[in-house]
């Protein structure tokens, strides 16, 4: 009895906070918004009884990418007002697409998706979702599962790239360079005279002198 | 209230993707709120899977949902590195200020 009420809570706050998402004026206040949206349908997620997808959600999307959005808005110094011209201006195109777009999803629910050869039972039977996870995506997704390491590493090696900077003029260490010294090329035996005082000393005692 | 059916997660995702499209056309100047708005309708998808291979009692929906979220996470890190690159380009993010390539 009580899943139905926390059903239409979670999708109430998602729907509620993706709308804020859209209409925010400030980009941070969408980001915490995004976030919250995330936040309740890992809730949804829950009660399709698809834990670990859910679990997913909060580590991968809350913990990485919308702090990474964070991060960027933050870190961009963005001129607000300047940003929300031109809003009350596409509003009418925005929202005809909408509605036409919503008609159109909504028209398709009115024929009669869950047809007859779907099963009753729940994904969750003896196995727990994340074994069943496990146990397929291992075996059948295999191929699958490493091509989308793959994209991660692609996407990482091209991030790193992209935003990486060769600036001037900054010291830094060449291990090679360092390693390939020899002795001869570094250090050098002068002999002194140690009873003549060296010129650059002569030097800079008659340049006291002329300060005093 | 009744009971929930596969009817009810796809209206919610259905409302959710038409959000991420509408804020596409309605916040046309910062790249930033686009960013936000395709991992939105990415998220009416996942949900839209997740739903479906609940109530069809088959898994394969869960495992495509991780791989779109894969996806989802590396196009948001590619774009928002062009975006950091762009803004010390340019200074500005503003996507009309984006004609370099006079595309």
């Amino acid at each position: 009895m009580i899943a139905p009420l926390f059903f239409y809570l979670f999708a109430l706050m998602t729907v509620v906070s993706g709308l804020m998402v859209i209409i925010a004026r400030n980009p941070v206040h969408s980001v915490l918004f995004l976030i919250l949206s995330f936040f309740n349908s890992a809730g949804l997620f829950v009660l399709l009884g698809a834990e670990f997808l859910a679990m997913l959600l909060m580590v991968v999307y809350v913990g990485a990418v919308a702090v990474l959005f964070l991060f960027v808005v933050m870190m961009l110094d963005i001129n607000i007002d300047e940003m929300r011209q031109g809003f009350r201006q596409h509003l009418p195109l925005g929202l005809v697409v909408g509605l036409i777009l919503i008609v159109e999803l909504m028209m398709i629910f009115t024929q009669d998706v869950s047809s007859s050869n779907i099963l009753a039972t729940n994904v969750s039977g003896e196995l727990s979702n994340t074994a069943m996870i496990g146990s397929v995506l291992y075996t059948e997704y295999l191929l699958n599962f490493q091509v989308a390491g793959l994209i991660l590493l692609v996407a990482m090696i091209g991030a790193i790239t992209l935003t990486m900077r060769h600036r001037e003029g900054v010291k830094r260490q060449v291990i090679s360079v360092q390693n390939s010294r020899t002795r001869n090329e570094t250090v050098q035996i002068v002999s002194v005279d140690s009873h003549v005082a060296p010129k650059v000393l002569e030097d800079s005692r008659a340049a006291n002198k002329q300060l005093k | 209230m009744g009971d929930i059916s596969l009817i009810h997660y796809l209206m919610v995702a259905a409302i959710l993707f038409t959000f991420g499209a509408v804020g596409i056309f309605l916040n046309r100047k910062n790249v930033i709120i686009i960013l936000m708005c395709i991992e939105l309708m990415l998220l009416a998808v996942n949900i839209n899977l997740a739903a479906f291979s609940s109530f069809h009692g088959h898994i394969t929906g869960q495992i495509f949902a991780m791989f779109i979220l894969t996806v989802a996470a590396a196009e948001a890190a590619i774009g928002l590195a062009i975006l950091v690159v762009y803004f010390r380009n340019r200074g500005s993010i503003a996507v009309e200020d984006i004609n370099m390539m006079k595309g």
